[in-house]
This record gives C-alpha cells, sequence and structure tokens, in this order.
C-alpha cells in the first residue's frame, strides 16, 4: 500500500495516523511476524521495521539493545527481505536503515528488493539532503517514497531543500537527542510542527511512550505519531510481548483517533 | 592534490553522512574554521599554544644506532616529546581555541588508547572549558593510567559499555551525547575521520609536524627525504606530516596494524588494516574504507595499539591510496613489539605501540631498497602507556 493513500484514508476518517518501530529479527526473525501482526491488529497505520546496523549512532540505548539482539539473532538483509516479504499486509511498510548496508548491497539492487517485498518506503537516518542524490534516483525510478527526517536545528534553507525531496511523510524528530521514550512533550516539538509547512503528512517521532502524549502531538498539528522505543521495551521484556504490543498500540491509536482539530 | 575546503569530499570519499540534527552544526563549524583558519589573531594564539604549552617545534633526531642496525639512514620525528607524550595535542590546541572562537561551553571527545583524550584534558584546562570524554569501557581498563590523567586534569570519562566497548563505540556515543547538546557543545574528533570539516581540519592542524620536518630534514641533509613513513589508524599523524609533502618527491607509508594476521571471520577482524583490506563503506559520517562483512555490518577491529584499533580510517587517506600517492602498508603486533624493544635499546627512547608499528615496517622494508636512503619515521607518541601491555606480552 503506498503511504499516501493511507495519510489520505486517515484524512477522510479525521484520524491521526500511528506509525510502529520494532527492529527486525528482535530477537528473532520468527518473532518479528508474530510481533507485526499483534501491532496490526492494535491498530497501527504504518510499520517501520528497522533493518539491523551494526553501528546505528542515531539510535538510543533502548533501540541500540534491540538491534543487538537482532544481530545476535542472525538478522541479515537477506533474512530481511524475506521476513517482509512474507508478511502480506494491509498497511505501508517502511524500512529504517543505516546508509553502509544500502551502499554495500547496492543502491539499486536494494531499493528493487524493497519494492519486490512489498516495502512503501525507506528512511535512512545518516543520509542527510546533501548526499542523497543517487538514492533518491533509484527511488524515483521504481516508485517508493525516501522519508526525510528534520530537527529542531534544521535551519530554512535546509527545511525548504528537505520538503522539496521527502516523499510519504516527513519524520520531525520531536527533541534535540536520540530515540527513547519521555515523559512529556516539549514546546520544540510543538514549534517544530508549526515550521513544517508542506503538504506532505508529517510524522513526529522521538519519545513518544503513551496515549496522551500521542493525542498531544495531533492536537498540535501533526499527522502522525511514530513510536519506538516503547514497543522495543515490551520485546526487551520477553514475557507475553506479543499481547502487550497490541495492548499498547491500542492505546496510542486511541490516543490519535480522536484528537485531530 | 591539494584539497581546498569548499568542497567535502576527496574524490569520491569522505562527505557528512551523519543525522540531520547535526547537520546545522556541521555547516557552522565549517563556516567558522573557514572563517578562522587563515586569521593571524587565531593563528598567533594557536602558534604561541604550540610553543609555549605544547613545547614545538619537536625535534627531528638522526637515530645513528638505529641506522646502522637497520641499514638506512633514520630521522626519527619526535612528537613523543610534544606535551602529553603524542601528536595529539597538536589538534586538540587547534580545537579547543576554535571552540573558544565560537563560543561553545563544553567539549565532548572519544578516545580510543586515551592519547586523544589526555590532549582534549589538557587543552580543555587550559583554556578553562568542561571537557568530557567517550572511551571504551575495555580501552579504560586497558589504559586506566590515562583515565586517572584526563581525571586529574579535570575531565570526565564517560565508560562506553555498548558494542565491543572500543573506539568505534566511543565515536557513536560521543556523536549520540553531540546530538543532545549541539547548540552548546564542540565534539573533538580525534583524528583526520568522520564528516566533513574534520578530516580537513584535524589534517591543518596536524600539517604543523610535517611543516617542520621540511624545515628541519633541509637544514640536516640539505635535501627531502626519499620516504616518510607514518603508522595508521583513523591516520592523524600520517596526514599531519604526509601533508606538507604531498605533492614533493617524497614516497609515503601509511602502516597499518596488521594484528595477529591479515584475516578476517564473520564478526571480526584480526587486524586493523583498513586501506590494506577494507572495502568501501560508510562509517562515523564519512564515505572511506572500512572493515564491514557481506553485508556491510563494521567488523570488530584489533591490534595491540589500542591507537589503531579502528574499523574505519580517513577519507583522504583512502583517496591517496586509490591514486597511489601513499602505499599502504602494515606490521604485526609481533613486529611491533619487535620493533618497540629495537628503538628502546639502541636509541633510548621508548615509542608509543602504535609508532612503533612504523618502525617495524622500516626494519621489514629496508633491505628492499623500497624505502630509499634516508626516511623520516614518524614518532607519533611516547610508549609510557603501553608498558603493562609490553610487560604482560613478555619479550
Amino acid at each position: 500500500m503506498k503511504i499516501a493513500d493511507k495519510f489520505n484514508d486517515l484524512k477522510k476518517k479525521k484520524e491521526g495516523a500511528l506509525i510502529a518501530y520494532i527492529c527486525a529479527g528482535d530477537p528473532t526473525p520468527e518473532a518479528t511476524k508474530e510481533y507485526v501482526t499483534a501491532l496490526v491488529r492494535g491498530g497501527v497505520d504504518v510499520i517501520e521495521l528497522g533493518l539491523p546496523f551494526s553501528d546505528p549512532v542515531a539510535d538510543g540505548p533502548t533501540i541500540q539493545a534491540g538491534i543487538e539482539r537482532a544481530l545476535n539473532g542472525g538478522m541479515t538483509p537477506d533474512i530481511y527481505f524475506k521476513t517482509v516479504g512474507s508478511l502480506r499486509l494491509h498497511i505501508p511498510l517502511v524500512v529504517m536503515t543505516y546508509y553502509n548496508l544500502i551502499f554495500k548491497r547496492g543502491l539499486e539492487k536494494f531499493v528493487k528488493d524493497c519494492v519486490a517485498s512489498g516495502i512503501s518506503g525507506i528512511i535512512v537516518p545518516d543520509l542527510p539532503v546533501e548526499e542523497v542524490g543517487e538514492l533518491a534516483g533509484f527511488c524515483n525510478q521504481y516508485d517508493i517514497d525516501l522519508i526525510f527526517l528534520v530537527a529542531p536545528t534544521t535551519t530554512e534553507s535546509r527545511m525548504k531543500r528537505i520538503l522539496a525531496e521527502g516523499r510519504g511523510f516527513i519524520y520531525l524528530v520531536a527533541r534535540l537527542g536520540v530515540t527513547g521514550a519521555r515523559s512529556d512533550i516539549a514546546n520544540s516539538t510543538r514549534e517544530l510542527i508549526k515550521r513544517v509547512k508542506t503538504t506532505t503528512p508529517k510524522a513526529v517521532g522521538f519519545g513518544i511512550s503513551n496515549g496522551r502524549q500521542a493525542a498531544e502531538i495531533i492536537g498540535a498539528g501533526a499527522d502522525g505519531v511514530i513510536v519506538g522505543s516503547a514497543f522495543v521495551d515490551i520485546i526487551a521484556g520477553g514475557k507475553d510481548a506479543a499481547g502487550k504490543l497490541e495492548a499498547l498500540a491500542r492505546e496510542l491509536k486511541e490516543g490519535v483517533r480522536d484528537a485531530r482539530g | 592534490m591539494k584539497q581546498e575546503l569548499k568542497s567535502t569530499k576527496f574524490g569520491k570519499y569522505g562527505g557528512q553522512f551523519v543525522p540531520e540534527v547535526l547537520m546545522p552544526a556541521l555547516e557552522e563549524l565549517t563556516e567558522q574554521y573557514e572563517k578562522y583558519k587563515d586569521d593571524p589573531v587565531f593563528n598567533k594564539e594557536l602558534e604561541h599554544y604550540l610553543r609555549d604549552f605544547a613545547g614545538r617545534p619537536s625535534p627531528l633526531y638522526h637515530a645513528k644506532r638505529l641506522s646502522r642496525e637497520y641499514g638506512i639512514k633514520i630521522y626519527l620525528k619526535r612528537e613523543d616529546l610534544v606535551h602529553g607524550g603524542a601528536h595529539k595535542l597538536n589538534n586538540t590546541l587547534g580545537q579547543a581555541l576554535l571552540t573558544r572562537y565560537m563560543g561553545k561551553k563544553r567539549i565532548i571527545a572519544e578516545t580510543g588508547a586515551g592519547q586523544h583524550g589526555t590532549a582534549c584534558a589538557m587543552a580543555g584546562a587550559a583554556f578553562g572549558i568542561k571537557t568530557e570524554i567517550y572511551m571504551g569501557a575495555k580501552d579504560t581498563v586497558r589504559q586506566r593510567m590515562n583515565v586517572y590523567r584526563m581525571e586529574l586534569m579535570g575531565a570526565k570519562v564517560i565508560p562506553v559499555k555498548s558494542g565491543s566497548q572500543t573506539l568505534k563505540d566511543a565515536i557513536n556515543e560521543a556523536m549520540r551525547a553531540w546530538v543532545s547538546s549541539v547548540e552548546t557543545t564542540h565534539y573533538m574528533i580525534g583524528s583526520v575521520v568522520g564528516p566533513h570539516p574534520y578530516p580537513v581540519m584535524v589534517r591543518d592542524f596536524q600539517s604543523v609536524i610535517g611543516k617542520e620536518v621540511r624545515e628541519q630534514i633541509m637544514e640536516k641533509e640539505g635535501i627531502f627525504p626519499d620516504s616518510i613513513v607514518a603508522c595508521t589508524g583513523g591516520g592523524s599523524n600520517a596526514m599531519g606530516i604526509f601533508y606538507p609533502f604531498i605533492e614533493d618527491d617524497v614516497d609515503l607509508f601509511a602502516v597499518e596494524a596488521g594484528g595477529s594476521g591479515m584475516k578476517v571471520t564473520d564478526k571480526e577482524a584480526l587486524h586493523s588494516a583498513t586501506l590494506c583490506a577494507g572495502e568501501e563503506g560508510v562509517l562515523h559520517g564519512m564515505h572511506t574504507k572500512v572493515l564491514q562483512n557481506k553485508y556491510g555490518q563494521i567488523l570488530e577491529s584489533s591490534s595491540i595499539a589500542a591507537g589503531l584499533d579502528y574499523a574505519g580510517v580517513g577519507p583522504e587517506l583512502a583517496y591517496l591510496a586509490d591514486i597511489g600517492r601513499i602505499k599502504p602498508r602494515n606490521s604485526m603486533d609481533s613486529e611491533a613489539l619487535g620493533a618497540f624493544h629495537d628503538l628502546c635499546r639502541f636509541e633510548g627512547i621508548i615509542p608509543a605501540l602504535e609508532s612503533s608499528h612504523a618502525l617495524a615496517y622500516v626494519k621489514k622494508a629496508a633491505a628492499t631498497g623500497e624505502l630509499g636512503d634516508v626516511v623520516v619515521i614518524n614518532i607519533s607518541g611516547r610508549g609510557d602507556k603501553d608498558l603493562e601491555t609490553v610487560l604482560g606480552m613478555g619479550k
């Protein structure tokens, strides 16, 4: 499914989008299928499935630990695409990974493998707009969305360039810092939502862990929320992870469902 | 061949592969560095610190007994005599001064062996700037005296327990820390690695080594050396001594750590010889050569010398190796150890195990004629920090 179609559907229903991140292969490739299914049951609108890299500089301790579990569990790009290909989702799935894994596989092959396994978008946290040319070319050629991040530190001139290049949705980094659940929503997040002027949907990530925060973000003008560490924490806990993932997804989705002004 | 600051690349290498949140800081740093790098006031102040605080210029010493032993005329560039015992201070004084000119209040840095961390702590104390050092937990054990030295000078040392708990993880963690404090904090990278402008800036600050050698060797020999040999991990002492000779007829040898052998598994390399055996990749903000598996996962590197134990290398070195301007070589742990003892015994100089790799290569290659008749070896640091390691290895 195209990301734009999903956001259009939600817009008609006046719902905010819930985007859920987990790391593929955490703790085993088999578990990922079960967890993704649980998240979908809980009402998630887009799955962001991490492809684990050995040196994840943009991730905080929680997701780093998930990535380490996944790598120890034997996850590789080959297994990743096989796993994703077998999921048969009716919602969009985007891959989040670091540039070296894409570079090493070959940019075109990576994009083709994404398309073949039903992936709708690609997020590369260590690939700023300056370096994106070649990958963006293949994404256009094979009609897959290359999703960009903007941060509170992003200058106006960079913002323009990113909004012009961004497809699918714009990923707003809620606070300075790396991924990890925090307790409240900062003013800088509200300001950033206002600063991002675009018709492309805006999704806010980094630090969201409950329904109340999610509702606040949508209320502040975002089209979606991205939740990662809170889900990865559940997986780290192990016991009845699928049930708890579904329950948290349901709570978050309740939060974003009616929050749109 | 000399690189202008305007470009972020060396051929296809280099660039800025970092999270968006850091891009404005890199833009600011590039702008500020460009503004001050030729500024007479900035440079006068830097020269003052290099001379009166760091003790520069460092001598170029004709090592007569070692020359006789190895069968080639050897000059040693004595960076081991720079304050702190290594070349690292050249860079940290430059960056600390820049931090002050930029109005930032805090310095963070990564360190492997602890040499860069120590140099940061010195510069931080000298300039009165709060300094925090990220260091792999394993390295804090291997180099505990350096940890103590940093703490004595007021720096806070933060052990990094993620991943392999070595330099690469310390860099990851320092980058993460920078992400959350980028407006008030300068990230002081210790080698010619990372995103632009670091590889250019660190090379420029370290080029004082090569500039001095140019004058000193002309005074002593009346002609440039046939070759210059430097150990290479990230590559800052190598670029520092190479760069001023880049357009001259001098052969430049970058000697990497061959570890316990040039072998790799799916997860680790038994060496750290990135230029010799690495492949193109993207790590720590730069496109360069890296040690990686077939999927692009970064390997854990290995070396007896913590300062060479790194899975990446400066992008300019990758470029210079590709075009044939520098010659990548390597020495194994055991060879470095042998050369370490040679320099101790024949010259009364205890070199760092890092620098011992350069010595070891000269020992191996002198007889082949590859190095010519006169060679300059960069003794990038002194070996006091390594005595426990050497003691543990026996002779």
